[in-house]
């Protein structure tokens, strides 16, 4: 009991947590591209679902976790262009319609799951890359320089993303057409074009959060992101938008996710209450981005869908 | 002069309306052309098609003497043409500078906005537009966001531009302002569309009008031939009186008192700060100010709508501060509301139902909470008559009706109560010339009956001076001052209505 406490369980801690962290900061960070353009995509969880099986399945078949990332992203970019032909050319109504391609993916991932696998294998995972020099450092070099890429890369991902949306071009037009799409179609922005492509990144790092996420545990199974692409979506809107809300969100829920695992291996908590311990992370990530969140404003225009004059 | 604009024969069909029916407009370099009209004249349609917006179904489109297609506001930005909406198309959450260089930037390398707000300096300068290139678009006054729109058609050099009903948000000396800048940019060459209903500006502004009444061209006149009432009449296509005839009447007792009324407002900032008003029977007390100013909150507040931090409302001898909307009703105010669609009337409901909404819980309308529908029709069907109300039954959804009709229907349902006090806020807004007319004189009678007290916000000075005895002027929520109808000036109203005092104007 004691032994919790040591500095290397500490330190492993919260390195886990980093690692939980990730699945979830991909597919927010995507979702806060498409929400600042107006869209709204509650499809995120089945887009990981279907993105975590197409890495998983990738990675066993081919022995590369590289190639399953590689196959993640692109069903990501497949069903990000979905939903962008449904909420934007189709101007479904954005509540709905998101629903619609959870359902498919949940059942869809599942269904190939069961056909092309049936029985859990386990798959080859990424290898750990530490950084020279920096992962020598004591505790902190363990902490942050020693993961695997694709955990730097999503790291990187966030002041990328930052200067993307506050910096360049596009990144204006996705802020004019998420605030004022009129404005924006009135000054030769083509609102459409613009939330296709914020919608379809979202699609891309949702499609990779559920493959990252499935290739690190080297396994799949129904249902693994266990909702966590609806709490992307929460996150969003609690981390104001920003790509760094977003982050310090997923890193609450990544660390809380490592205390509560640490605990039940621990057999702190019982092996009966560990579907309801289950929640933890997300309901203390709600709560602390509550406490937490200063009273941002959401794009004017999210959820509504643009029509030319009307 | 030459011709920068040439539309001949423009036809837009909506689903059940034609929009524009062979619509010819023209526009030369140098000059302000206004299009006038109603609401639903086709204005907007027009311009919306020359910017790209919509595709006419028949006619041509020249410019320059070239035969055109514009297919969309890219189109129509690349053949020179600018156009400042009526509902400002900026960003809230984006610099001037960003708004401006919005869509202008080349395809590819990085934004150069040090560029951007450098010329929009000089364009300030010289135009005398003066705009914060750095300021956030929601930091800035509605006259200021006007500017950033004309910047933004500055910047881009346009050839052309289109004003659509660009005044309605202005005090009158910023409209004076504004004015002198089109002026100058007409005299640099470029050719104005202005589009407009307010007659004064009109004739203030214009080199030619051109009136359209149903989608159609009623007639083309050069500005200083025109008067107003000549425009009105083409307008409506009858003669219309402007001003309504007011004869004196007695003032009796105090009906509507408000003393030092302190109101929050949505945002939790004080709306109202220490108002204190009192109207009496006979007479029209006229609120006049810029949208925006409290108004909304005034009105609220005395209907029991909002509830007030401090003060007291009082109709007759009643304290209704802070009760309910039924127990300031039941003590004998009416409301005509700012917001009829959504505060005046249930648009899925009946011309029938909608009469009755106020009083349907009494007899006759209703007896042991079964409705009495013979009583509601023949009450419903007098009133629509009497109040000459244009609806094609009474079972028709009141949303069928035109905004003019639905206002006389809530005016008529109003003051079937016997009012002691009359609360009407924005009666006209929206609402076609004949409409207006009615309204004016339907609140001269009653005022002449001698037993209503009527407060009449508005935003429109014009009805405000036509109409009032007394006119008070609100500004950031407090009334700067107050005058009567017959020492009221418009310089001298306008002036306090841009925030500057009685003593100080």
């Amino acid at each position: 009991m004691a032994d919790i406490f040591s500095a290397t369980v500490i330190v492993a801690t919260l390195s886990s947590g980093i690692r939980l962290a990730v699945p979830l900061l991909l597919a927010s960070l995507g979702e806060a591209f498409g929400q600042r353009s107006g869209v709204l995509n509650l499809g995120v969880d089945g887009i990981m679902l279907l993105g975590a099986f197409g890495g998983y399945f990738t990675t066993l078949k081919t022995q590369s976790p590289w190639l399953g990332l590689a196959v993640g992203l692109g069903i990501g970019l497949v069903l990000g262009l979905l939903s962008s032909v449904i909420s934007v050319s189709l101007l479904a109504e954005q509540g709905i319609s998101g629903i619609g391609v959870y359902l498919f993916g949940l059942g869809m991932s599942d269904l190939l799951f069961q056909k092309l696998v049936g029985t859990p294998l386990p798959a080859a995972s990424f290898q750990k890359a530490p950084i020279p020099l920096l992962s020598e450092i004591p505790v902190v070099g363990d902490l942050f320089f020693n993961h695997s890429i694709p955990i730097y890369l999503a790291f990187l991902a966030i002041p990328v993303s930052t200067v993307i949306i506050n910096r360049t071009r596009f990144g204006m037009n996705i802020r004019a057409v998420g605030e004022n799409p009129e404005a924006a179609d009135s000054q030769g922005i083509s609102v459409t074009r613009v939330r296709y492509a914020a919608v379809t990144i979202g699609g891309v790092l949702a499609g990779a959060a559920g493959a990252v996420l499935a290739i690190g545990l080297g396994i799949f199974q129904q249902n693994l992101t266990n909702a966590q692409g609806f709490i992307a979506i929460a996150l969003v809107y609690f981390g104001a938008w920003r790509p760094l809300g977003v982050m310090a969100g997923s890193l609450v829920y990544g660390m809380v996710s490592a205390v509560v695992l640490l605990l039940k291996t621990r057999g702190i908590i019982p092996l009966g209450a560990s579907d309801l311990a289950a929640m933890i992370p997300a309901v203390i990530t709600v709560l602390a981005l509550v406490v937490a969140a200063r009273r941002f404003r959401a794009p004017t225009a999210l959820t509504k869908p643009f029509i030319r004059g009307g | 002069m030459t011709q920068l604009l040439e539309m001949r024969g423009i036809v837009k069909r909506f689903p059940g309306v034609l929009a524009n029916d062979r619509v010819d407009f023209d526009l030369r370099a140098g000059e302000v052309h206004t299009l006038l009209g109603e609401n639903g004249a086709g204005k907007s349609t027009l311009m919306k098609i020359l910017y790209g917006l919509y595709q006419p179904d028949e006619g041509q489109l020249l410019i320059e003497g070239e035969p055109t297609r514009i297919t969309s506001p890219t189109d129509a930005i690349s053949h020179g043409i600018g156009m400042v909406h009526q509902h400002f198309m900026l960003v809230p959450s984006l610099t001037v500078t960003e708004n401006v260089a919005m869509g202008t930037l080349s395809k590819r390398g990085r934004m150069n906005l040090r560029q951007v707000s450098d010329r929009i300096r000089e364009l300030s300068e010289s135009h005398g537009l003066a705009v914060d290139p750095d300021a956030y678009i929601w930091q800035l006054s509605v006259g200021e966001r006007q500017r950033v729109e004309i910047i933004k058609a500055l910047y881009r050099d346009v050839k052309l531009l289109v004003l659509d009903e660009p005044t309605a948000v202005l005090t009158p000396g910023e409209v004076d302002h504004l004015f002198k800048i089109l002026r100058g940019m007409a005299e640099a060459g470029r050719g104005l569309v202005f589009i407009s209903h307010k007659l004064h500006e009109v004739l203030a502004l214009s080199d030619r009008i051109t009136v359209l009444r149903h989608g159609r061209v009623m007639g083309e006149v050069e500005a200083q031939d025109a008067t107003r009432e000549m425009l009105a009449s083409m307008m409506v296509g009858r003669p219309v009186r402007l001003a309504p005839d007011k004869p004196p009447t007695e003032t009796g007792r105090a009906r509507l008192t408000v003393r030092n009324l302190n109101v929050m407002g949505d945002r939790g900032l004080p709306a109202l700060v220490d108002l204190s008003l009192t109207v009496r029977e006979g007479e029209i007390l006229g609120i006049a100010g810029v949208s925006g100013n409290g108004q909304r909150e005034l009105a609220e507040t005395i209907a029991g709508l909002r509830k007030p931090e401090s003060g007291a409302i009082a109709v007759d001898d009643d304290d209704v501060t802070g009760r309910k909307p039924s127990a300031v009703r039941a003590a004998g105010l009416a409301y005509v509301p700012e917001e009829r669609q959504r505060d005046g009337a249930i648009g899925a409901f009946s011309v029938s139902e909608n009469m009755i909404l106020v009083n349907h819980r009494h007899p006759p309308m209703s007896r042991r909470g079964f409705l009495r529908n013979g009583e509601i029709r023949q009450r419903s069907r007098q009133l629509v008559d009497e109040f000459s109300v244009a609806t094609p039954g009474l079972d028709v959804p009141a949303s069928n009706l035109s905004g003019g009709n639905l206002q006389k229907l809530i005016l008529a349902r109003e003051l079937s109560g016997s009012p002691s006090v009359l609360l009407a806020s924005q009666p006209t807004r929206g609402v076609d010339i004949g409409a207006a007319e009615y309204i004016h004189d339907r609140l001269i009678e009653q005022r002449g009956s001698g037993s209503v007290a009527i407060l009449l916000i508005s935003e429109d000075l014009d009805e405000i001076l036509g109409l009032a005895d007394r006119i008070a002027v609100i500004y950031e929520g407090r009334i700067v001052g107050e005058v009567n109808a017959e020492d009221a000036d418009r310089q001298g109203i306008g002036l306090m209505m841009a925030g500057v005092s009685r003593e100080d104007a």
